[in-house]
Parts: C-alpha cells; structure tokens; sequence
C-alpha cells in the first residue's frame, strides 16, 4: 500500500476521531455542570446518588462502559438496534463519562470561590442565580481550566478506545494495515496525528487561559 | 426616625449562645460603634442584621418593615420578596472589602445597581464617577481590584455599597486588614461620611477613631452589650470594671 493511500484512510478515521472528540465535549461540558449542582445539592438523597454514579462512572474502565451502553440495551432490554447507534452509543459512553470527571473539577472550582463572594453579591441584593453567573461561574471557568485542559487532553487519546465497540476511528484503521501490510509506519503515523492534534488542543486551551489573565 | 431596630436579638451556634439578648436601635444620621474583644459577638450582630445570618429570637426592623419578627420566642422572617425589598435599604463593608476580581472597578460599583434596582445606566455611571471622585479614584475606573492597594480597595467597596444609596451603612472591621497608613485613609472617608450624616454602624478597634466619629458607643463582650453611651463616657470615663479593662491597653 503506498504512502498517500494509508494516509487517505488515516485522515478518514481521523475525521470520525475528531468527531467523538468533539461531539463528547459539546455534550459532557455542560452536563458536568449539571452533575456538578446535583452532587452539591442540599438535598441529601440527590447529592448521595450522584456521589455514588460519579464513583461507578470514575471507578470502571471506559471501555467496560461503551461495552455497557452499546450492548446493554439489547442484552437488558431486548431493545434491537441499528449499527448507527454505534456512534450514538460511543458519544452517550464517552460523555457521560467525562461528565463525571468534569462534573468534580467544576466542583472543586466552585467550592474554591471565598465564601465572602456569595456574601457581597447577597448583601447587594443579586438573586442566587444572578450570584452564580455572574460572579462565581466567571471566577470557576478560570480556575478549571488547567485541569480541564488535562481531561481534554486525555479525551484525544480515549477516542481510540471506540474500537473496542468496532467503530472504525483512526487507531482502528491504523491497526488495520499494519495488520495487513505487516509495518509498523501507520501507528507511527497514528501517533503523530494525535500528537499534533493535542498540541493545538493545549494551544487553544493556552489562549482561552490567557484571555481569563486580565485579573487575578 | 428610625432607621434600625433590633429588640432582643438571639443566636447560637451549636448550642454556644453567641448573642443574647441584643437590642440596639440607630436613628437617621446617627453613627453607632460597636467595640469589643475578639469573640463577643460584635460580627455576628452585624451579619444578622444584614441577613446574612438569621437570628433565633428577636426583631429586625428597617423604617418599620420588619424583616424578622419574634414570634412565641422564635425569629420568623418575611416573605424573600419582603426581604428583597428591605435588602435595599442598607449596604455593608466587608473587613476583606471582597470586591469581584473579574470586574472593573466601574463595573464593581454599576453592575448592582443597574441589575438590582433596575436603574438607568448612563444615571449609574454618572453617579459612579462622582462616588470615585469622591474616594480619590477617579483615576482607577478601569482598574481591576488586584491592581489596586488594600486601601484603595476599601476605597472602591465603600463607594460600591454607596452606589446603592442605603438608607444605612454596615462597616465590619473596615481597617483590620489594612496597615496604619491605609488606615488613615480609609477612616478619613468614613469621617466624611459622618460629617454628610450618613446613618452608619461601625464594628472597629479603632478606639479614638470610634471616640470622635460616633454618636454612640456600644461595648460589648460574651455576647452581651456591657455598656453603652456617649463616646466620651464610655471610651474615657467607663463605668463597668470589664470596659475598663479592655480600655485600659487603649488609654495607657
């Protein structure tokens, strides 16, 4: 197979890379805020529930989860599927998942607010929801982005965890010819792809923390 | 009139009664100071009447609203909207100032109210600037507060509550994280404050500062007032022995 055909096909299962990527972000960020307000709700019985998925969700392999959400509803329910849900599996897995990392970091973020901030905002008559969007979640969205700069980090590398449920994203078309053409040049290749396309990932993260530097 | 009245304020934290028995009332244009050791209560008293605790007994009134009413020994409080309402009639000064990083100095002292009180925003600004003048800032609007020295902060957060025009202002410590100099600085604005007749509750261990701004003079320890009166008599002539101790580093 020459050159410019394995990189044809590499760039194809990089497009399906990307899109995990992407999709999985657009999904997970904002649940994790969500999962985030139930895991510090007052409520006792919500918060404990969420503490304990949040657990089962960090505490198993993604793998073992994509497995779950694309088989389960067959093996469970006897629900059948089509092979698009392939993909609609992988971004459930993929997002609930990064929800629950997301959904501690925003947490440890808001929780880092000085107390004094809820304060002022209360003694100036701010509603509770005006104090959360416009003093706290400004001041958390800075503070976590370094470490959510590291789960997107990890998020480019997890994508190829989708072969496990047979979606053929880069990794997968990768080990396919190396497979078939007994050389090692198209991990290599798959390496260096993921490599570059984090290095723009940790560039974009680098500028949206140098907008936030305004003040301290 | 009375801007402020609290009868028989009471509040416990985990069973140590922390207040017991408060009342203390402030009259339009008066200046009250409220001195005392570390732990007696004073910071409480004044998170209770700026609702950011609640008592457990007794009445909160601003110009006769009650935002808390004792009821069989129990404080109950108005409705949130009541409280919304009443919220507008004071401000606070916080002893670490806690103005909002991510914001201006302008938009420190504008965004409350122009979001809170709806109003116009070209009156807000125009307001703003004087309020900056006033505090010697003029310079800093576009300033943010990392920028700025602890006594120009305590600056901009006066002129932020101002903005609100409280009937009544709250001061918590305004000069404890400050040093001597900034100090100065700070209790020279509240001084001017005094000679407009802002009504003001002052919480200090700033003894002759207390002495020459107030009107009035609480002292109080254990959760308890222990005395009370005119700044000469109480910071000067004290009558009860646990004032004069307390005074006695201060006069030496």
């Amino acid at each position: 197979m020459s050159f410019s055909s394995m990189m044809i096909q590499l760039v194809g299962g990089f497009e399906r890379s990307v899109l995990i990527f992407a999709l999985t972000l657009l999904f997970s960020l904002p649940l994790g805020l969500v999962v985030a307000f139930c895991r510090m709700s007052k409520f006792k019985p919500l918060s404990s529930l969420t503490k304990i998925i949040i657990s089962i969700l960090r505490g198993t392999p993604l793998m073992l989860q994509l497995f779950a959400w694309f088989y389960g509803p067959f093996y469970i329910f006897n629900i059948k599927l089509t092979t698009s849900y392939r993909l609609v599996a992988i971004i459930i897995g993929f997002s609930v998942n990064y929800a629950a990392y997301f959904a501690e970091i925003y947490r440890s973020g808001i929780e880092s607010i000085p107390v004094g901030q809820y304060e002022a905002a209360n003694v100036l008559g701010y509603s509770k929801s005006q104090t959360f969007s416009r003093i706290i979640f400004p001041q958390m969205v800075k503070r976590v982005i370094p470490p959510v700069t590291n789960e997107v980090i990890t998020l480019v590398k997890d994508t190829s965890l989708a072969f496990a449920i047979a979606y053929t994203e880069m990794f997968t078309i990768a080990k396919q010819i190396a497979a078939a053409n007994a050389s090692v040049v198209p991990l290599f290749a798959a390496g260096v792809f993921y490599f570059v396309f984090n290095f723009v990932v940790a560039k974009v993260m680098e500028l949206f923390e140098k907008k936030l530097s305004y003040y301290r | 009139m009375k801007i402020l009245e609290i009868n028989h304020c009471k509040k416990q934290f985990d069973g140590v009664e922390v207040l017991k028995d408060i009342s203390l009332s402030v009259e339009e244009g008066q200046v009250v100071s409220i001195i005392g050791p570390s732990g007696s209560g004073k910071s409480t008293l004044l998170r209770c009447a700026t609702l950011l605790e609640t008592m457990d007994g007794g009445d909160l009134i601003y110009l006769g609203d009650y935002a808390c009413k004792n009821v069989d020994d129990k404080a109950v409080y108005s409705s949130q909207e009541e409280l919304k309402k009443i919220k507008s009639n004071y401000g606070l000064v916080f002893q670490n100032f806690n103005l909002f990083p991510h914001y201006s100095v302008m938009k420190n002292i504008t965004e409350a109210p122009m979001l809170v009180q709806k109003r116009n925003k070209d009156e807000v600004y125009a307001e703003a600037k004087v309020l900056l003048k006033k505090m010697g800032l003029e310079d800093k609007e576009n300033a943010y507060p990392y920028q700025l020295s602890g006594g120009q902060q305590q600056r901009v957060s006066i002129a932020r509550a101002l903005a609100m025009n409280p009937k009544i202002l709250f001061f918590d410590e305004p000069t404890s994280a400050l040093d001597p100099e900034l100090t100065g600085e700070i209790l020279k604005v509240i001084k001017d404050l005094a000679a407009e007749h802002m009504t003001m509750v002052i919480v200090t261990h700033e003894m002759s500062f207390a002495r020459d701004v107030s009107n009035h003079i609480i002292f109080m320890d254990g959760g308890v007032i222990v005395e009370e009166g005119k700044p000469e008599d109480v910071i000067n002539h004290p009558t009860q022995e646990r004032t004069k101790l307390f005074l006695s580093r201060f006069q030496n």
